[in-house]
């Protein structure tokens, strides 16, 4: 079983217990450990389900490359699926949950999986879930979905805050091992700027376990002076709890900083995400050692030797009492020395090597441990721990020679250098057939704007696995990070370091090599997502050559853990497969984060009222003060209707909508774009850019006028008015302004930069109100200063003034269809003007409408509305427009394109009003119904509705729509969907439902 | 997350600063155009493994458009210059000469 050990434990603070909860069982660990040691401290080996075939899983590893350890922590608020037990560190009060399983981790309904594993192979969904077509949606579906996702996604918000880190660095250094520490002094020395990240809470990474001597001193002291003078360092700035989570362009760098993950009483941002420009990146990220595939190697007992180690040095753990070490190399031993110093069994060291004689195998023969040579692991036995293992020849095929009981299997495959920050921004890996391992390849290393290099990788990471080779090589990439940003380098002599001598490695990829079907079916690669020796070969057999093929066929190397345990043995053992060399077949692509950050850091503090800037118009605090009922439009937020007491939304804009018929009613438009455009060439510009003439446009008036894309497609429209002999104000729609700003602005520095014009935004500089119905006239001729009779300023004509004592410039322009001023004040007297107009139109019945009303009462006029009648793929001559369309001009935006055949094509579906027969409302996008099927058996469709509603005016439904020939069967009845089924007919008939001949808005 | 120096500013631009415009050096075709110069100028682009040049926008900046030559395959920039050009400048298209010898983008070498 597995234990807390009476001493030991270099992270300990034994003064200090800690409880916690897992699945609500109340257990004791210490300050200083992580959930996955306290767990096994309190022998609960199995953590949780494997993915696919619910199998009974342990720790495997004890840092962040750790598949099977996933577990959910927290509560409501707090909630978070898939946390590492390896990197959760311990707090009082800790809850924890295990996963996917039901109804119980002892006991699971889903482990029934692991006896169908044989009809669950590779590709599985792929066969499976083909045929026949019938059974997708009710039955496929329904199951995949019930089988997908690791975890539960948290349900309430969360309750923690978040924030984003700006910083910039000379020299960033990514990991703080004996590597990271190195380099990082070397270029601090230099006076550069320096950052340094170490995703632990620990400085010194794992050389500390092996304790080896750095510079004359134990690796402890040497690694708390190396901190104590970076600290020292004015340029330096270290980090621990701080990920390097991503490389990318140009020095630009991600890291991932855990504020109170483990200290959830302290105030302050959870986790920071620290986004980082640097000129140079020293990766210092270690390697991870690779587990073996034999059989059975997914029990919990089976663990990393350097995780047994682990647990045992720095928190005072023991995985197991019997510890059986398996291995191909001779760092494994010291994980059987180790175990021997803290007083446990070690009962064999199974090498899958024919010797075994360098200093390590040496000394535990000479501590009495027995070695076996050229021998290997045919099985692991047990059901749900590891009771013992079988042994066989590792050249056989898995004869059984004897059996060895045991409660832990420390396997070591060997080191895989962490290259995945090397390799996020386009770093090259080279295969080291000695070590059996990629390593990155300087000669190709990421490169920034200026072609030269700017990630050095250094020590483990590098490929160096000896202490004193790290020590010199992360020397080197200090000072080479150094030059490169122009430090001063002074040359002095590396840092000496001791290490036992190590004998060669040998690459082993199945134990044993000769291992039949029914072993390599149990030999696991990606414990996560449960993917087994015998998946990838069938890949292979099934034409699944290309690794990026193969990974995505079999799910190898998918889970959150993205394959750091298993991407190289499955690399290997594909390229077995296909008899191939591991370089031909190549590698997958590493993808940053490094491990899953949280979606809090992404977003950092761009939540709630931050997430996107709200614009507001001089007079929300008014709507607000009065009930309004808001709708986004753009950045916006506008009034849909402002509800009394007793009254439904729906009630609410039918009442507006009939007072500003019949009395007035007052919009608040100050949301509507405003550019002005000025200069000699300024006329010619807007001839380029409306479909109609802007030049020819007298001054003191206005036009309606349509702007498209190059494509012919309508993109804006609006009313433009000639302010002076150059100046022009164009009306843009709301979500409109910025975009079409910048569609002036594309023009005339890409294309036209010879034209003098000046644009000019000035949206926000004017409140506008437009006071509209029948007694608008009489409300401004009470408030008083300017004339506004029809004489005066008839319709489509502006003036300047002043009313109620404000500076105006009122716009005889009308939106829907009646009488209507709309009244541009400077912002600051918005709210000022439109508070004037309420009281001077009280006598005359004025009531603000918002803009449900608005849509309504210009959809009652057959007028368009930019997103509903377009979609950006409407021309203006489908809308009926025509006349809006310059036939003289010999140029504009968009002229070419409506030349083409198919914006000509006369069976292009064409604006029309539709009229229920049984007078109620279309629903949103109902399309109408042809005749026959397409190719999918589905109705032929032959238009579909663009805006729709219940008009009050008109006490019936009215629509608009695109209809197939629409314009030249006025009269006809067409039949339109409805969702849930049934059918609605309607008669085509003008837009234009309301006034036809336009006399209520020209009076 | 590229950075970009405006030729206008001379600020080194984060590639959050900027409003990417594709290609640059387009030639517009307007009425009269056949349907292939048509084609040509709204749809067909170049996607080159090397030497591009893009239009960018410095728009949470000076908010004026210029170009930039640069390798897409290992993101060297080879210079950045003003939007009013008809072509590639001399002491650009020099640069490039001088890292991509023999290189050709359209009508440009």
């Amino acid at each position: 079983m597995s234990t807390r050990l009476a001493s030991g434990g270099r992270f300990l603070n034994r003064d200090r217990a800690v409880e916690f909860r897992f699945n609500g069982k109340r257990l004791a660990g210490y300050e200083g450990d992580t959930l996955a040691s306290a767990l096994l401290a309190n022998d609960q080996m199995m953590i949780g389900r494997s993915f696919k075939y619910h199998r009974p899983r342990g720790v495997v590893a004890s840092g962040a490359e750790e598949p099977n350890g996933l577990v959910n922590l927290g509560e409501g608020a707090r909630f978070e699926p898939n946390q590492r037990v390896t990197t959760t560190e311990l707090f009082d009060g800790l809850q924890a949950t295990s996963q996917n399983h039901w109804p119980s981790l002892e006991f699971d309904v889903g482990a029934l999986n692991t006896h169908l594993a044989r009809f669950l192979p590779a590709g599985f969904y792929y066969k499976m879930f083909m045929y026949p077509r019938a059974f997708w949606k009710h039955i496929y579906e329904p199951f995949i979905r019930m089988s997908a996702g690791l975890g539960k996604a948290p349900k309430e918000r969360d309750a923690d805050t978040y924030e984003h880190f700006h910083a910039f660095a000379d020299v960033l250094v990514i990991g703080g091992g004996i590597a990271g520490l190195t380099a990082a002094l070397e270029a601090g020395k230099s006076g550069a700027r320096v950052i340094v990240l170490e995703q632990t809470a620990h400085w010194g990474g794992r050389a500390l376990v092996d304790a080896p001597g750095i510079g004359g001193k134990p690796a402890a002291d040497w690694v708390k002076n190396a901190v104590q003078d970076l600290e020292k360092m004015d340029n330096v700035t270290i980090r621990t709890r701080t990920m390097g989570a991503g490389v990318y362009d140009h020095g630009y760098a991600l890291g991932y900083e855990r504020l109170t993950d483990h200290q959830p009483e302290v105030s302050g941002p959870r986790h920071r995400l620290w986004r980082i420009r640097a000129r140079q990146i020293i990766t210092a990220t270690g390697a991870i050692e690779r587990p073996l595939s034999f059989a059975g190697n997914d029990l919990p007992g089976v663990v990393l030797a350097s995780a047994v180690r682990d647990y045992a040095v720095n928190f005072g753990v023991s995985v197991g009492d019997r510890t059986v070490v398996v291995t191909n190399n001779d760092d494994a031993y010291r994980t059987a020395l180790a175990l021997r110093d803290a007083g446990l069994v070690v009962p064999a060291i199974i090498d899958a090597r024919t010797q075994a004689s360098g200093p390590l195998p040496e000394q535990a023969r000479a501590a009495g441990i027995r070695v076996l040579t050229g021998m290997g692991v045919a099985k692991v036995k047990g059901s749900r721990r590891v009771t013992g293992v079988a042994v066989c020849a590792q050249a056989g095929e898995g004869a059984v020679l004897e059996e060895i009981g045991c409660d832990c299997v420390a396997m070591s495959g060997g080191w895989s250098p962490v290259v995945h920050l090397w390799s996020h921004c386009g770093g090259k890996l080279t295969w080291d057939a000695d070590q059996a391992m990629f390593r990155p390849d300087a000669a190709r290393a990421p490169t920034g704007a200026d072609a030269q290099p700017f990630v050095i990788a250094a020590g483990t990471a590098n490929g160096h696995l000896r202490t004193a080779e790290v020590i010199a090589d992360a020397t080197e990439a200090g000072r080479a990070a150094a030059r490169a940003v122009g430090g001063r380098v002074r040359a002095t002599r590396a840092v000496a370091a001791t290490d036992e001598d190590e004998a060669a490695m040998a690459p082993v990829w199945l134990m044993p090599q000769g291992a039949g079907i029914a072993l390599r079916m149990k030999a696991w690669l990606d414990y996560q997502n449960d993917v087994k020796v015998s998946d990838v070969q069938l890949a292979a057999r099934e034409g699944y050559e290309s690794v990026e093929h193969a990974k995505r066929y079999t799910t190898l190397g998918m889970a959150t853990d993205q394959g750091k345990l298993s991407n190289i043995n499955g690399l290997a053992v594909l390229s077995q497969a296909l008899n191939a060399e591991i370089p031909q077949v190549g590698i997958t692509t590493f993808r940053p984060p490094y491990t899953p950050i949280s979606m809090g850091a992404i977003t950092g503090a761009a939540r709630g009222a931050l997430f996107q800037p709200v614009r507001q118009t001089p007079i929300h605090g008014w709507h607000i003060d009065n009930g309004a009922d808001f709708e986004p439009v753009g950045q916006w937020r506008r009034p849909f209707a402002f509800p009394r007491a007793g009254e439904t939304v729906h009630d609410a804009v039918t009442r507006e909508i009939l007072n500003t018929r019949s009395n007035v009613g007052l919009l608040d438009a100050s949301t509507l774009g405003k550019l002005i455009v000025k200069g000699p060439d300024a006329g010619h510009f807007l001839d380029m850019l409306y479909t109609n003439v802007m030049s020819t446009l007298a001054v003191g008036k206005c036009r309606y006028g349509l702007m498209c894309s190059e494509n012919g497609f309508l993109i804006d429209d609006g009313v433009v008015a000639r302010i002076d002999d150059d100046t022009w104000l164009c009306h843009t729609t709301t979500g409109g302004a910025e975009r079409i700003h910048g569609h002036m602005e594309d023009w005339l520095q890409c294309e036209w930069w010879d034209w003098q014009v000046y644009v000019a935004n000035v949206t926000e500089q004017f409140a506008q109100i437009a006071v509209v119905g029948p007694n608008a006239r009489k409300v401004l001729e009470k408030l008083g200063g300017m004339d506004v009779s029809k004489q005066t300023l008839p319709f489509m004509q502006w003036a300047d003034g002043t009313l109620a004592g404000i500076p105006a410039r009122v716009f005889r322009i009308s939106f829907s269809g009646e009488l209507s001023y709309e009244v541009a004040v400077p912002a600051s007297q918005g709210r000022a003007f439109w508070d004037a107009a309420l009281e001077a139109g009280a006598e005359f019945g004025i009531m603000p409408y918002g803009t449900e009303g608005l849509h309504v009462l210009r959809a009652e006029k057959g007028f368009i509305m930019i997103g509903d009648e377009t979609d950006g793929t409407v021309i203006p001559q489908d809308l009926g427009l025509g006349w809006a369309i310059s036939k003289k001009k010999s140029d504009y935006l968009g002229k070419r394109g409506q030349e083409r055949s198919h914006m000509a094509d006369p069976n292009r579906w064409k604006l029309v009003g539709l009229e229920t027969l049984d007078g109620s409302v279309i629903e949103d996008g109902a399309y109408a119904i042809g005749e026959g099927v397409n190719d999918n058996g589905q109705r032929n469709t032959v238009g579909r509705v663009t805006s729709t509603y219940f008009s009050p005016t008109l006490g019936r439904g009215i629509a608009m729509g695109l209809v197939l020939h629409g314009p030249d069967r006025m009269g006809e009845v067409i039949t339109l969907t409805r969702t849930g089924g049934g059918s609605v007919q309607a008669r085509i008939v003008d837009p234009v439902f309301y006034d036809k001949a336009g006399e209520k808005q020209d009076v | 997350m590229l950075t970009l120096t405006c030729p206008y500013c001379g600020v080194a631009a984060d590639e959050t600063e900027l409003q990417a415009g594709g290609e640059a050096h387009l030639k517009r075709f307007g009425p009269g155009a056949s349907d292939d110069e048509f084609e040509g100028y709204l749809f067909v682009r170049e996607n080159p493994k090397g030497v591009h040049f893009e239009r960018w926008r410095h728009a949470y900046g000076c908010g004026k458009w210029f170009l930039a030559a640069r390798c897409t395959v290992t993101l060297e920039v080879f210079g950045t210059y003003p939007a009013q050009s008809k072509e590639p400048p001399a002491h650009i298209r020099k640069a490039i000469t001088a890292k991509r010898p023999g290189w050709t983008w359209r009508e440009f070498a």
